[in-house]
């Protein structure tokens, strides 16, 4: 069953894109994650040009993460007040990935930038979840208590001044290095097209010692704001955005993430974050391996139309 | 003599000139007709196919030949267009060299009754345009714009892409004769093809040389919700944009409540 995208000027198989946005959703609800790192490089794999597909994903995101933060927000574990400092940091990461991607895009080397990083920050990330949730398997399994939060512990970016207190995160820290957390989300957001909460909830959790379910959920409502922003941005400046696409990735998507919820809930925490630490860096070895083995096409043409 | 008797005595022999040339593109005429002159692209729009018709008619008292031979050539719009060529840098793949190929056809297919290498030699083939490795690829190499070799790696690649993309079409037999005078081809326009006119040319070939010539165009046009959509996202970019955001808003709610279990 095809479909034609009138702004992307291509027809696609609607059940195809359904179903990536149920599995993605699926994923993305299982886990609390926005899950562009997987919708932005399937979307390319069955043939999307990477500018429709890092234009459209955030739709996708917006939808599941509005949905997620409306059930966090209720069980009132969104913090506004760090997720407004995120954001303020997150824009002009944004804003500044922007123009990055228009000048990489022009050099032609956007696809070497967008691989190494997703090998790199996807390798890294999902090696920590890895070793450290087998590591909480086995203590689990030899009848150990898991190891506690402990209140009293500095890190050097404590000593910083411009210090807030967020009380639903129960920290008391400076604005300075959660805005720089922010920039960097916003930063690789927008050149990999992926919202960043794999990034940011364990960067909440570990380096912040924000309790996981309000990091999730802030990273949720922090994912909602970058993505109505970029859907605008994206539309606004390259008209890439293609609300056809958009419809299927965001139906497919909610739904997804209502049954990846349910499933979700009914696996212990440490094996969920080794379940996502093996997708992680499943996803960072495709990519790997995408720029080590010989392309089967040396030739790669472009409109010229795109890089203006 | 006064100036202009020197001026009529340049014209006759010219003239004559032109006549001898002339006389054999006098001979014959090409009728042409194409299926459909729009090519609708709606919501299920997959790709479609165009069928050209044409027939040979004779001028009066002019002996008919022992055979005919068309090539039809169908150019979309022109477009720019960057190729890159990847190399290994430290064990990994990057593009290195690029070439710019300027104002080029979007689309491309060329149909004919016999492989273009069987209708002359390779420089008449070249000066006429027939066959695709024929049509004109400028480039800009340096602050030069040209052509290239036919065997220049990155004008190959270039036809190569293009053609598994299904953008490029070449048919050596995809002209065909239902009477010696009556033909007809079929050209594929894919799901992927641009928007725009497309020009038809299609040439009368006989005994090596092109006898008649005729032109005319297809438009490729998206209709009804596709233009208005389109239109919308070219026109007023920052209101579409905020219209897809908050149905994403809208739809995440919706989905929110459809499944809200506490």
């Amino acid at each position: 069953m095809s479909i034609y995208l009138p702004i992307a000027e291509l027809p696609v198989n609607l059940l195809l894109i359904l179903g990536l946005g149920v599995a993605v959703g699926f994923i993305s609800g299982m886990f609390g994650i926005g899950g562009g790192f997987l919708m932005t490089p399937l979307l390319i794999l069955v043939g999307i040009p990477p500018a429709v597909a890092v234009a459209n994903v955030p739709t996708h995101m917006a939808a599941s993460s509005m949905s997620g933060a409306l059930t966090y927000w209720r069980r009132k574990l969104v913090d506004f007040g760090l997720g407004l400092v995120l954001l303020s940091g997150g824009l002009l990461g944004t804003a500044i990935g922007v123009w990055v991607f228009s000048i990489l895009l022009r050099l032609g080397q956007l696809d070497l930038v967008v691989g190494l990083s997703y090998v790199i920050l996807l390798g890294i990330v999902g090696g920590i979840m890895l070793t450290e949730s087998v590591r909480a398997i086995v203590r689990a399994h030899q009848g150990e208590s898991p190891v506690v939060r402990r209140p009293g512990t500095h890190a050097w970016f404590h000593g910083l001044p411009l210090k807030l207190r967020f009380r639903q995160s129960r920290i008391y820290v400076s604005a300075i290095p959660i805005t720089v957390i922010g920039f960097l989300i916003g930063f690789f957001g927008a050149i990999m097209g992926i919202g960043g909460g794999f990034l940011l909830i364990p960067a909440l959790i570990y380096l912040m010692r924000v309790p996981t379910t309000v990091s999730v959920g802030t990273s949720l409502f922090l994912t909602l704001c970058t993505m109505i922003i970029a859907i605008v941005l994206h539309a606004a400046e390259n008209g890439t955005v293609d609300v056809v696409l958009a419809i299927a990735l965001m139906i497919g998507g909610v739904i997804g993430a209502q049954f990846g919820a349910r499933a979700g809930q009914a696996i212990r925490a440490e094996r969920l974050r080794l379940l996502l630490g093996l997708l992680v860096i499943a996803v960072a070895v495709r990519f790997a391996v995408n720029l080590v083995v010989p392309p089967e096409e040396m030739f790669t043409i472009l409109s010229a139309d795109h890089l203006q | 003599m006064t100036a202009r008797g020197r001026k009529f005595m340049l014209f006759v022999p010219a003239a004559a000139i032109f006549l001898l040339l002339a006389a054999p593109l006098a001979a014959e005429r090409l009728v042409m007709s194409v299926s459909t002159h729009r090519v609708l692209i709606t919501s299920n729009f997959t790709g479609t196919e165009v069928v050209v018709f044409g027939s040979i008619e004779d001028e009066d008292g002019v002996p008919p030949r022992a055979s005919y031979d068309v090539a039809i050539t169908v150019r979309g719009p022109a477009q720019t267009y960057i190729a890159r060529r990847k190399a290994r840098v430290l064990g990994i793949w990057v593009n290195a060299e690029s070439r710019q190929f300027i104002d080029v056809p979007s689309y491309l297919a060329v149909m004919t009754s016999r492989p273009p290498a069987e209708l002359g030699p390779p420089d008449f083939l070249r000066r006429n345009k027939i066959g695709i490795v024929n049509q004109t690829f400028q480039q800009r190499i340096g602050g030069d714009f040209g052509d290239v070799v036919p065997q220049d790696p990155f004008r190959v690649a270039f036809l190569r892409v293009r053609m598994n993309e299904g953008l490029f079409y070449e048919s050596p037999a995809g002209v065909t004769f239902l009477t010696p005078r009556l033909f007809r081809a079929t050209v594929p326009i894919p799901g992927i093809a641009p928007t725009g006119t497309y020009q038809v040319e299609a040439l009368l070939l006989s005994g090596g040389e092109v006898i008649a010539r005729e032109t005319t165009a297809i438009e490729v046009l998206k209709t009804g919700f596709e233009e208005l959509l389109a239109s919308a996202a070219r026109e007023y970019g920052l209101l579409y944009g905020l219209a897809t955001a908050l149905l994403a808003l809208g739809t995440g709610i919706a989905a929110n409540f459809m499944f809200r279990r506490d």
